[in-house]
């Protein structure tokens, strides 16, 4: 019988690793060397990931990744190396690389670093909330979970093929930096995706469950945060009705968005958005800038005045929520729009430190993160939310306020523009809307606006009991690339006449 | 102790682990990896790195024939005690994972040549001539009131394959690319170049900031255009933007189970299908001058058209598109004899388009427009319908209106919807096929050739307010 962690803790093999021994090698040689700054990371991460094609085992792998880092500020400028071997001699090159790092960079770097104060945390463990670590879970009795939910679709009428992938992720990091604070932080994650596939003569089509990747155990996939069994026993009835359905007449439609195809739309048009990196313009060759800039902050009109967005990483099972981020900034919770006004952004310290007058704040709101050891930390985004109206209306409600519109479940494709102004996406279920009622399903239908015009045509966002955390295991950002995990929770909302498109007319047929 | 262990040994210890804990194959993949890159942003650098690191792979296969089951255990940092650990554990996951649909005989080979070599390492000095010049316009664009935004990166892996079969491989692969982005001084209008190169010894930071202060000074005359379907020139980046998503499409198992743009309607796939009237033609090669890839298979995990089971196999030169027509899909030899095409033909990490009779340059295809778009590079391209492979995205730093020939001021910004495929069929001109480097995609696919495009009418779906 694996193991039910109802108080989990820190796995004991990470907690074997010399952990401060590296540390201190490092952070010692550092300073020798002249850092006015340093801070170590030594990462562990374990994921495995298995994928099922047609009830059979298509592929099952476990990996993990282990290494330490280290960040140093010497004469004001950056320095960032990492290595994989746990010795003291390795976390002494390392040191020396990162400063070495510095030393040639210096000629470029034009802005003496300095990081916003944060207290000393002094050797604290902080572990995310789960149940049932996955990696404690028999192999074989993951598959045939697994097995089991792809037989019930594919021996159901019309589905032709099944596709099936569970993600797993289990996190260990030991921080510690020149000022003091260390810490030892667990964190699990878990990211299914099961999908039924349908050939028809002229066309196929898929269906995909909405189950968003969560900041929880194995437990999720028997049950807990998930209800698999009513969600599988209707996809193949939601499949045939929407390879039957008429193709949608492009428009302008109201729309009533469920939060498993909302939370897509918030993390690109605001969770992005509202990164003060980006908005600064250190992500314009990559990832993009934003059009919520600087200037705008506490007057830019986001959106109508019932939308009330929060950062936070404490959200319980949120993918980004952190006991201390990857600076030793401890997790919080802020404003980043309220009443429609833009108020807010994400930060980490050096962003804290250089716009303190502007945020109106000394301290970091802890949004410093970095995929792996190998990588070094950037801006990356905390848990941003939409908040529901207290005692607000039910999803049904909602969708009886509309004559002539569509009611859009679950995420499929998404695009926004470099300064998040253009979005378009798409979804796995879309209902035709009349008269308040629903009237079955379209196909071939996306939506697209700017993101502004979109959250100023809010007119109602639903009440508590259609909250539902959302989100991603993989959001990509930085050069050299990393990858994100982040939940977003809202409710259900509605929007006035926002434009459809036909996608099958997009591509000129 | 922990003592760490060279790619060889890890390999030979791995394997004899494997055969002394009873598993019947095994296959152990090493990759030592080091990069080091340079960022910058606001004319001043802002992050930077150098990286060393190391994984190691099992593959540990139990059974024969169709009853084989292979567990695969990855790891990062392993030594000589944790080795052991690792063997034991990717044949116990063998055995609780069931026979393999697509176990078959592990590859046979031989020792190479350079097998006994060490993993071949990058450091900073490889910026040692790039550096300064990047410095120097940095500085330049600083008192000319422009802003650069850009990011280097080298990487060199070296990756060593053995198997229970006696199969030991080893090559080194280096890699690195420059992307880079000018602002003027309102932030109003932006463009951007990028390149790929080996050792950045044929890079020029001043060369690239020139390239960006010309484009940027298009831009003196700006130009409203509205959305609908445009002439527009794809320059080669942003044709590499759009076909590598078309390569990564070509899945032959997908595809054999309708799942994408070439599955035959009905069942089956398209291959011997004519997708375009145009000679237009899509191949890789893993030998390609300048665009080196990868020789043989490798697979960490078993997917459509890839096979834990293929590690080391060699890869042949593969033409996906001749003459228009669909030549071959991306298969395992598992999926090979699924979808009865005679051989395995697995992806490889390079492609190039080319179009029979293309000649010339980006500019010589403006030279001949009258009227029309040039685009610089395409951003944030996602599938829409799988059916059509239509793909939506924006244009992005830099779109110019042509007239007469010549380029004659800024543009504002789209959204486009646009199948790649249907774009082979209906582009009426073509350049020269050169190495290219995808805005989109070139950070983790840059080893591309294409030829830039003029499509008669690009479906630019609406305005993007983005500059």
């Amino acid at each position: 019988m694996y193991k039910v962690d109802t108080v989990p803790e820190v796995d004991a093999s990470f907690l074997a690793l010399p952990r401060h021994e590296l540390a201190q090698a490092a952070l010692h040689r550092a300073r020798d060397l002249g850092a006015t700054y340093a801070e170590f990371r030594l990462e562990r991460i374990r994921s495995e990931s298995i994928s099922l094609r047609d009830s059979v085992l298509e592929s099952a792998k476990d990996d993990e990744d282990l290494g330490l880092a280290v960040r140093v500020i010497h004469d004001g400028t950056w320095g960032f190396a990492a290595g994989v071997a746990l010795t003291e001699d390795e976390a002494v090159r390392v040191a020396e690389q990162a400063v070495n790092m510095a030393q040639v960079s210096r000629p470029i770097n034009a802005e003496t670093i300095e990081l916003a104060d944060e207290p000393v945390y002094d050797d604290v463990t902080w572990i995310s909330s789960y149940e049932i670590d996955p990696f404690t879970v028999p192999r074989a009795e993951k598959i045939a979970l697994l097995t089991d939910y792809s037989d019930r679709l594919l021996k159901a009428d019309g589905v032709a093929h099944v596709s099936v992938h569970v993600a797993t992720i289990h996190e260990c990091k030991y921080y510690a930096n020149s000022a003091g604070t260390s810490y030892t932080q667990q964190r699990v994650r878990i990211g299914p995706n099961i999908t039924a596939h349908a050939v028809a003569e002229d066309r196929f089509d898929s269906m995909s469950t909405c189950a968003p990747p969560a900041g929880r155990g194995w437990e999720y996939m028997t049950g807990t945060g998930w209800n698999w069994d009513e969600e599988l026993a209707q996809i193949p009835g939601w499949l045939a009705e929407k390879l039957a359905a008429p193709s949608v007449e492009a428009g302008e439609y109201d729309l009533v968005i469920d939060p498993t195809n909302l939370w897509l739309t918030i993390h690109e048009s605001i969770g992005h958005a509202t990164e003060l990196d980006r908005a600064l313009g250190y992500e314009a060759n990559y990832a993009g800038t934003s059009f919520a800039t600087t200037d705008k902050l506490g007057t830019l009109k986001y959106g109508s005045s019932v939308m009330h967005v929060t950062g936070d990483r404490t959200v319980e099972h949120g993918l980004s929520t952190v006991g201390y981020d990857d600076e030793g900034v401890a997790g919080q919770q802020w404003d980043l729009v309220k009443d429609g006004i833009l108020v807010g952004y994400q930060v980490d310290r050096r962003m804290a430190k250089k716009n303190e007058d502007l945020l109106g704040t000394p301290r970091s709101n802890g949004c410093a993160y970095a995929d792996s050891s190998g990588h070094i930390p950037i801006q990356r985004m905390a848990n941003v939310s939409l908040q529901p109206a207290p005692n607000g209306p039910s999803t049904e409600e909602l969708i009886s306020r509309v004559k002539n519109g569509i009611y859009i479940v679950g995420d499929k494709s998404w695009s926004i523009d470099m300064q998040r102004y253009n979005f378009q996406f798409t979804g796995q279920r879309f209902y035709k809307i009349v008269d308040g009622k629903i009237a079955g399903q379209l196909r071939d239908v996306a939506y697209q606006a700017t993101t502004t015009d979109f959250w100023g045509s809010m007119e109602a966002v639903g009440g508590p009991q259609t909250y539902l955390l959302g989100g991603a295991l993989n959001c990509g950002k930085a050069e050299p690339p990393q990858s994100g995990a982040v939940t977003h929770g809202c409710p259900s909302a509605l929007f006035r006449s926002v434009r459809i498109l036909n996608t099958t007319q997009e591509a000129g047929r | 102790m922990t003592i760490q262990l060279t790619p060889q040994d890890t390999i030979e210890r791995g394997l004899a682990l494997a055969a002394a804990e009873g598993a019947d194959g095994c296959v152990v993949l090493v990759a030592e990896t080091s990069s080091t890159n340079l960022r910058w942003a606001n004319n001043t650098l802002t992050t930077n790195g150098a990286m060393r690191g190391s994984s190691v792979t099992v593959i540990a296969t139990v059974g024969s024939g169709e009853g084989t089951a292979a567990g695969v255990i990855g790891r990062s940092s392993v030594t000589e005690d944790s080795l052991h650990e690792i063997v034991s554990a990717a044949i116990a996951t063998a055995r609780a994972s069931g026979p393999a649909e697509d176990a078959r005989p592990l590859v046979d080979g031989a020792v190479g040549a350079d097998w006994d070599l060490e993993p071949e390492e990058t450091t900073v000095g490889v910026y040692e001539k790039f550096a300064p010049s990047l410095g120097e316009s940095l500085k330049r664009a600083e008192l000319e009131r422009r802003r650069l935004y850009g990011f280097a990166n080298h990487e060199v892996v070296t990756l060593y394959v053995g198997s229970s079969t006696g199969l030991r491989l080893r090559q080194a692969l280096p890699r690195g690319y420059v992307s880079s982005t000018g602002k003027n001084a309102d932030l109003s209008h932006s463009a951007w170049v990028g390149t790929a190169t080996r050792d950045f010894t044929d890079v020029d930071a001043l060369a690239l900031d020139a390239e960006l202060t010309r484009r940027l000074g298009w831009a003196t005359r700006t130009v409203s255009v509205d959305a609908g379907r445009q002439p527009t020139i794809l320059p080669p980046a942003a044709v590499a933007d759009l076909m590598t998503y078309l390569y990564w499409q070509l899945d032959g198992r997908d595809a054999f189970d309708g799942q994408t743009v070439f599955s035959k309607s009905g069942g089956g796939t398209r291959i011997g299908d004519t997708l375009s009237q145009q000679p237009v033609n899509l191949h890789s090669d893993p030998a390609l001058p300048g665009l080196e890839a990868f020789a043989f298979a490798v697979a960490r995990s078993s997917g459509g058209s890839s096979s834990v089971f293929d590690n080391g196999l060699t890869l042949q030169a593969t033409d996906w598109i001749r003459g228009g027509k669909l030549e071959h899909l991306m298969t395992s030899r598992h999926t090979a004899e699924l979808i009865g095409v005679p051989e395995a033909t697995p992806d490889i990490a390079n492609y190039v388009v080319s179009v029979d009779g293309g000649a010339g340059s980006t500019d010589d295809l403006v030279a001949g427009l009258d009227n029309g778009l040039l685009v610089t590079c395409l951003w944030y391209i996602r599938m829409v319908d799988p059916q059509t492979l239509l793909l939506t995205g924006l244009t992005r730093d830099g779109v110019y209106l042509v007239e007469n020939g010549e380029v004659t001021g800024a543009v504002n910004n789209f959204r486009f919807n646009e199948s790649p495929v249907d774009l082979l069929g209906r582009f009426t001109a073509a350049g020269a096929t050169v190495p290219s480097y995808s805005r989109e995609w070139g950070d983790y696919f840059s080893r591309t050739a294409t030829p830039p495009l003029l499509v008669p009418d690009f479906n630019m779906s609406s305005i993007s307010q983005a500059n």
